[in-house]
Formats: structure tokens, sequence, C-alpha cells
């Protein structure tokens, strides 16, 4: 039972898709299968930077298991412009050539062909019989390399933008945009203290188990269909649209059950491929990508070179701060510097503020969107400043967040006012738990301990196209169809807000995930959207239904629809005790009342209601021998709106936090100088495991979110935010070094602490 | 009147002014007299294809995300912002 005044919002019912998943009966893509069906593989680029001189495709064609060969001259010519795909935006010309590389490669790993083959082994041995001839061309694979004049040109004909204006200049530099607040200059002048430093970050991956597939079966009717792994089915509808040049209406995306995406499934990349080669031998042909095509040949969140400079008055007042944000794009433009910007100084109140952005190509995969996309570098660098602000002056590092927090009505730097948002109430919850408020040993057996704290925001993505059809039973439980995929247990939350409207159980709802053709347009799941944008659509509906329900009612009591009153789960005439029901009671007699009750709704919030805040807590255990950081003890305090399935919101800030570990002490793409990741595998690219993190903590600070009728705030990205920097600060407090690099490798810290010795 | 805030590196279309007031019901009127009033503004702000707000760009009014482009609403005392469109994940 839920204490929070709703009866479903708030209580933990089973997930309703669990027990298929963890018995291993859920259907992924790579489980489909389908007769006549072919196996298709990708022929990848072996270089960083080349020129495609020609694709000799004759030998492959001709082995007796290849059915079909696609190279980029079977895609149409696509047109340089920018498509908004509700959650990301792509430039068509660059998605079509980053499908099936045209003219020239611009990555190791690339798509150059592809082959369809009776067999998986048959397609990757047709793979070494297409002959590619390359130009091979200088490359450059950090983003201060490729913002030189001298860098290696990725693309010819792209002059730098900014806010909407092109420049004249050439350039790897895809656009520079600026916010500004108030007179920094000023501001620094009336600072006490000072603080001016540089970061940087590498090129990390989401790391999501499942592999990208894809099945397409494109009939001589021109009908195609694709069963994939995807954040949004109608994201990857309107990519192949655009990249094949089909009608919407010839194309079905079927989305099957995803394992893991964390923004790096919105993007399509094998599918057209497995469509073009589904057409060419009218066959259906399924692609997989093995784990070295995910890390080379998908889009992982980019490296970054940042600088922070902030002064402070000596009782702890921001009074400026200015930053400078280089963010690699990789291949094509593209990367979230935008957004680490929106954030990069979000969790406080600065009247005197300017941040510059660069958008940068490099040689690398095309980056993606990746958890709260740009923020975590942001946060690294500025909430590193902060703590040694914090040192400088001797304040306690939450008492200064919180004598600066936003709150309502504070301006952003980036321009807008905040709504309602739940920072200090945040900050106030870390400074009084327990471990913040426990001591700890600095040293033990000959290994140095730290605590470090640190912050973060992000914007949540309040908003966006959902829709919800139902169907009611004649019992009275519902069949709810959704169009937003399931990536973190949003089917529970959708339909315990369409429960608790309509005054049912969780376990009365069944819902599912469909099919473009049998669902409104949905936006895709990303952006911390999907409980409050689809929720939103479930209440909605909820609404709709009782409205139906009145006017069922109306015929079974023979009273006026707008007579009936709804309330605690029970339809009811106030004059006539005998004239009540509840909604399973009035469904049963639906046939008698005008037949199937059912209801499809649509919604397009407006977007408002302010984003998500949480404060971290990290406790760590240093090896001076080895360099090697144990996390100890961690604590996740976040803003989460109404916590409308309790277990599920601390599975989100669990599982943020954790790969916000890997990102700061292990995780990067390590290029040779040949321009080559030399790590793609998970045997050599380290991700934290059970073994390596303790239990996180989390304390949920539910500050209703009043844009949304149940208070809903996204919580799947802000957890991804602080660690790095809550890693570097406990460091530093365990070591005595400041480490503005990541990952905070053990070689790193070890190189940190030899360094110090001397 | 509408209060426009103008990113800091579209002030050249301004004259380095950082705010401006601005006539118009919906964010159709208001780009044309912006328009009208600053010559310049259309072109970085439209995309002539689709005749939307080009969607590199996040149009804010009244700390709201805009998204019906030009038909979003806007109120007599309504505070304008241009930024750049963010992806989430």
């Amino acid at each position: 039972m839920a204490t929070n005044g709703y009866k479903v919002i708030g209580t933990r019912p089973i997930r309703h898709d669990g027990v298929d998943k963890v018995t291993g009966r859920a259907i992924y893509g790579a489980d489909i299968q389908l007769t006549g069906l072919l196996y298709g593989a990708i022929l990848r680029s072996p270089h960083p930077h080349a020129r495609i001189k020609k694709i000799d495709t004759s030998r492959a064609e001709a082995h007796p298991g290849v059915r079909a060969v696609a190279t980029a001259e079977d895609l149409p010519q696509t047109a340089d412009k920018l498509q908004d795909l509700g959650e990301t935006i792509v430039n068509l010309r660059d998605a079509s050539n980053n499908v099936l590389a045209y003219g020239k490669v611009l990555y190791k790993g690339h798509a150059v062909a592809g082959v369809a083959a009776t067999s998986l082994h048959v397609a990757q041995e047709a793979l070494e019989q297409i002959d590619v001839e390359y130009e091979v061309l200088p490359h450059v694979t950090w983003v201060m390399d490729a913002m030189k004049d001298d860098a290696p040109i990725l693309h010819e004909d792209m002059k730098t933008t900014s806010m909407g204006e092109e420049t004249d200049k050439v350039s790897n530099i895809a656009n520079h945009f600026q916010h500004k607040i108030g007179d920094p200059d000023k501001g620094f002048a009336e600072a006490d203290v000072i603080v001016e430093r540089e970061f940087t970050t590498q090129t990390v991956h989401q790391g999501y188990i499942e592999p990208h597939n894809a099945t397409a079966k494109w009939n001589e009717e021109g009908q195609l269909t694709l069963w994939t792994s995807t954040q949004g089915a109608f994201m990857v509808r309107d990519q192949l649209i655009e990249i094949l040049k089909i009608p919407v209406s010839k194309v079905k995306v079927v989305p099957l059950e995803i394992g893991g995406g964390f923004g790096g499934k919105i993007s399509v990349y094998g599918d057209p491929v497995a469509a073009v080669l589904s057409k060419k031998t009218g066959h259906p042909v399924k692609i997989t990508m093995t784990r070295d095509e995910v890390f080379e040949g998908t889009g992982p969140t980019p490296g970054s070179y940042i600088k922070v400079k902030m002064g402070v008055t000596n009782d702890g007042r921001i009074t400026a701060a200015t930053t400078y944000m280089a963010y690699e794009a990789g291949a094509y433009p593209g990367s979230p510097v935008g957004a680490g910007a929106g954030c990069i100084f979000t969790p406080y109140d600065i009247s005197n503020a300017q941040i510059d952005g660069y958008d940068v190509c490099v040689n690398k995969p095309k980056t993606n969107a990746y958890r709260a996309p740009g923020a975590t570098n942001a946060a690294f660098a500025a909430e590193t400043v902060v703590d040694e602000i914090c040192e400088k002056i001797g304040m306690d590092p939450l008492e200064f967040r919180l004598k600066n927090a936003s709150t309502e009505g504070a301006r952003r730097v980036d321009g807008p006012v905040h709504p309602r948002i739940g920072c200090i109430e945040t900050t106030e919850a870390a400074k009084n738990c327990a471990h913040y408020n426990t001591s700890m040993e600095k040293s033990v057996d000959g290994k140095l301990r730290g605590r470090g704290v640190a912050s973060g925001y992000w914007f949540n993505f309040n908003g966006g196209k959902s829709a919800i059809s139902v169907s009611v039973n004649s019992d009275g439980t519902i069949n709810m169809l959704e169009g937003s995929t399931d990536i973190g247990g949003s089917r529970a939350s959708i339909a315990m807000q369409l429960a608790e409207t309509i005054g049912l159980e969780a376990t009365d709802i069944n819902p599912q995930v469909v099919d473009t053709d049998s669902i409104g347009y949905t936006d895709v799941t990303g952006g911390s959207r999907t409980t409050f944008g689809t929720g939103y659509a479930a209440h909605a509906t909820g609404l709709a239904l009782i409205r139906e329900m009145k006017e069922r009612a109306s015929k079974l009591w023979d009273v006026p629809a707008d007579a009936i009153e709804f309330s605690d789960a029970v339809f009811f005439y106030k004059d006539d005790e005998e004239k009540r029901g509840t909604f399973k009671e009035l469904a049963k007699q639906a046939g008698d009342t005008g037949g199937p009750i059912v209801a499809q709704v649509s919604t397009n919030p407006d977007g408002s209601g302010g984003g998500a805040y949480a404060t971290h807590i990290c406790d760590v255990e240093v090896d001076p021998d080895t360099g090697k950081v144990d996390v100890l003890r961690y604590t996740a305090v976040q803003d989460v709106g109404t916590a409308i399935h309790p277990s599920y919101v601390e599975g989100q800030m669990q599982g943020g936090v954790v790969q916000g570990i890997g990102w700061g002490l292990n995780e990067e793409y390590i290029y040779n100088d040949a321009g080559v990741m030399t790590n793609a595998s998970f045997l050599d690219y380290r991700m934290p495991t059970t073994l390596d993190t303790p239990m996180i903590e989390t304390i949920l600070v539910e500050v209703p979110n009043v844009a949304h009728p149940y208070g809903v705030r996204g919580v799947g990205e802000v957890p991804i935010v602080p660690p790095p920097a809550a890693l570097a600060n406990a460091i530093y407090d365990a070591t005595g070094q400041r480490l503005r690099d990541l990952p905070m490798s053990p070689p790193r810290v070890q190189a940190a602490m030899t360094k110090n010795g001397e | 009147m509408a209060t426009i805030y103008i990113p800091s590196l579209m002030r050249d279309l301004t004259g380095g002014q950082e705010i401006i007031q601005i006539d118009g019901t919906t964010m159709r009127l208001i780009i044309a007299n912006l328009e009208e009033a600053h010559p310049g503004f259309r072109k970085r702000l439209i995309d002539e294809d689709s005749k939307r707000i080009k969607p590199n760009i996040a149009v804010m009014i009244d700390g709201r995300n805009a998204n019906r482009s030009l038909l979003d609403k806007v109120g007599v005392a309504s505070e304008i912002h241009f930024l750049p469109a963010i992806s989430g994940g």
C-alpha cells in the first residue's frame, strides 16, 4: 500500500514482463527466425580515414552461398538536411553515409558493404572477397588536434556554423555556440578566490548487453517489415523512409525486447542494409552485430576537453564562472555539447557566466546519446573545480552547494528560469544522510581512504508525443497498447498510472509494446521522457475511460451521465445509494450498454516542468602501490518527483551510478597511432561488474513535477552525471592528488601519486 | 509584448541588444515581426523547406520546450529563448 495518498502509485508490483525475461522466454531481435531467412554481414573499413577509389563485389557475388551484395550505390541519394527524430536530430545525408560509406570512410569500422548469404559463415567469408581500393588519408582522433588549422579535414564542404549562421571557414568544427549571462569580467573582479582548470574525458560506450540487430522482409508489394532492437520504433521508421526513399505507409517496424540502449539505440545502422539486401534477394535478411562491431561501428559518447574558471568570495558565494567546452562529434556533426553546456553550471544560481561550446568532427564513430548525454563530462569538470574551491575557502562542500543552489525563479546561464525544482531538497537530504555523517578512517592496512561529493543536473524532456490504445475486457481488466519501448520498467510505470486513474490494480492492466502499424506515433524512449510523456497519455486515457463509463452507467441507471460521479474507484449517482459500481462491475455489462469499451488517446504535453537534480557521496580506498581505486560506499540522492514504482526508480539510480563509476575509473576507447581502437571487446574494455561495486544506496527525494498530473519527473539520466566527479574528489581526499583526466585508471592514479612522492 | 532573449551569437542582428520586445501571439508572428525589426533572424531560425523552426534550435517559451514549432502560442508577457536543441539518452 502506498503511503503517498495514492493506491497504486508508490507501490512495488512485480513487473509485467518480468517472468518472461528471467526465464529466457522474452523474444529479442536475434531470436527472430523466418522462412527463407538469409544472414547478413557487414564489411567495415580498416582505415580511420580514406577515400574509396573502387569497390569490386564480383568475387563475392560469385560465391555459391551469396545471394546479394549491397554498397552505398544501392541507397538513394539523400539531401544534406537536418531531421528531428524526436530526441535525436540527424542529418539525413550523414545518416545514409554512416549506414554505408559513400566516397570516404571516416573511421575504422565504418560500414562499406553488406552481404546476404545462406549462412552467417558464408556471409563472413564473402566479405573477404569484396575488393576495396582505398586512398589512405591522414586522420585525427582527438578533439583538440582536430580543431587546429592544419588538422586533416573530414568533410571538405563543412563550414563552421554559429547559431544558424554558416561562416566561411572550412573546418572540423561543425558548430560553435555561446551562452552568456551578466558580466563575467565584473564577477571575477569581485571574487576573492579564482580557480581555473583543464579537464579531458575519453570516448566511452553505453555497453548495452544486447548487440544491435535487424531482420528485414521487403515483399513483392513493396511492403517493408523490420524487426529490430530500438528505443524508438517510429524513429527507425522515420530514418528508413528517408534513407530508402519509400512511403511511410510501406514500412512497419516491430520493436522486440531490448537488452539495453541508454541512448545508443536510436540511430539505425544495419537496418537499412538488411532492408536493401532483402529487396535484392526477395528473402528476409537478418544482421546481428558482434561486440567489436558494436564498439567500432555504433555511436559511443564523446571524448572532450573542458576548461572551467570559477570565482567565489571568501564566504562562499559564486561571483562568476566561464567554460570552454569542446566535444568530439565523431565522424559526423552532432555531439551532445549543447546539452553539456546547458547542464554544467545549472546546480548553481550564477549571475555572471559565459559558456562556449564547440562540436568537432574526428575520425571516430559518430557519437550518439548516452544517458544525460554531455552532462557527465561537464559535471566532472565543474564539480571538481567546486571541490577545489571549497577546500581553498574552508567550506563544507554541501554547505557551499546549498549556499549557491538553484531554486525556483533562478535564471539558468542559458537563459530560461527554473520552475519548481528539488535542488535544495536534494542537497539537504545528502547533507543530513547517515553516509555523510559517518566518519571514516583515512588509512587502513596501508591503503588510503577518502570521501567525495558531487552534484549533477539533467534537463529531462517533459514532453513529446505519445499514444495509448486500450480495450476493456469483460472482467474489467484492460489491454493497453503503447508505442514506448520498455528499456527500464516503463510498461509497469505507465500501466500503474492508468490503473491509478481508473481505480484498478496494476496487475489488472496488460501493457504491450506494439509495432508502428498498431499504435499512434510515439516519440523515442529517451531523454527521461517516457514515464512522464506516455504516462501523461495513460492518465488522459484513464480520464477518457471514466467519461465513457459514465455514459455506460447512465444507460444502466437511467440518469444523466453528467450526474454520475467517480471517486475512490467507484462510480455513483449521489441521489441513489443503489446506483453505484466499480469499473470492473460496470465493465461486465458493457455488452448491454453499447458494446466493447475502447479508447485511444494521443498527447503532446507542453514541455514545462523542471529537470532532475542529484547529489552523490562516494567513499573510496586507493592502493598506493597499484593505483587501483575501490569504491567502498556510495549514496545517490536524487529528486525523483513522484516515484511511481520506487524499485524501478532505485534501479535507474543504481544503474546510472555504476555506469558512471565505470566511466570514471576504467572505461575508454584506446586508440593506437594508426587510429585503430585496440580494446574493442569486453575483455579489454573494462566495465564494472558486481564484484567491483558496493550496493549503491539510494535516497529518493520526492518533489512532484507540477507539469504532470501525478508529479512524474524523469529519473533515468541524472544518476550518471555526478559519479566521475564524486570519485575524483574522493581520490583527492584520499591521496592529495587532483585527477583531471578520465578515466582515473590505476596507471593514471599511480602516476599521479608517484609524481606527488617526488 | 513578448520579451525575446537574443543568444549572444545572434546579437550581431540586433546591434548588440540582449533583450528586445516583440509583438505576436504565435511563434509565427513573433519571428515575422522579429525579421521585420531585425532582418536576418528568419534565415537563422527557419528551415525554408519545412517552414518550421530549424531542428537544431530549441525554442523555450516561459520555461517550457515549445513543441509546436511556429504554431506555439505566445502570451503578452511571455519570455522566449532560442537554444541549441538537445537530445537525451
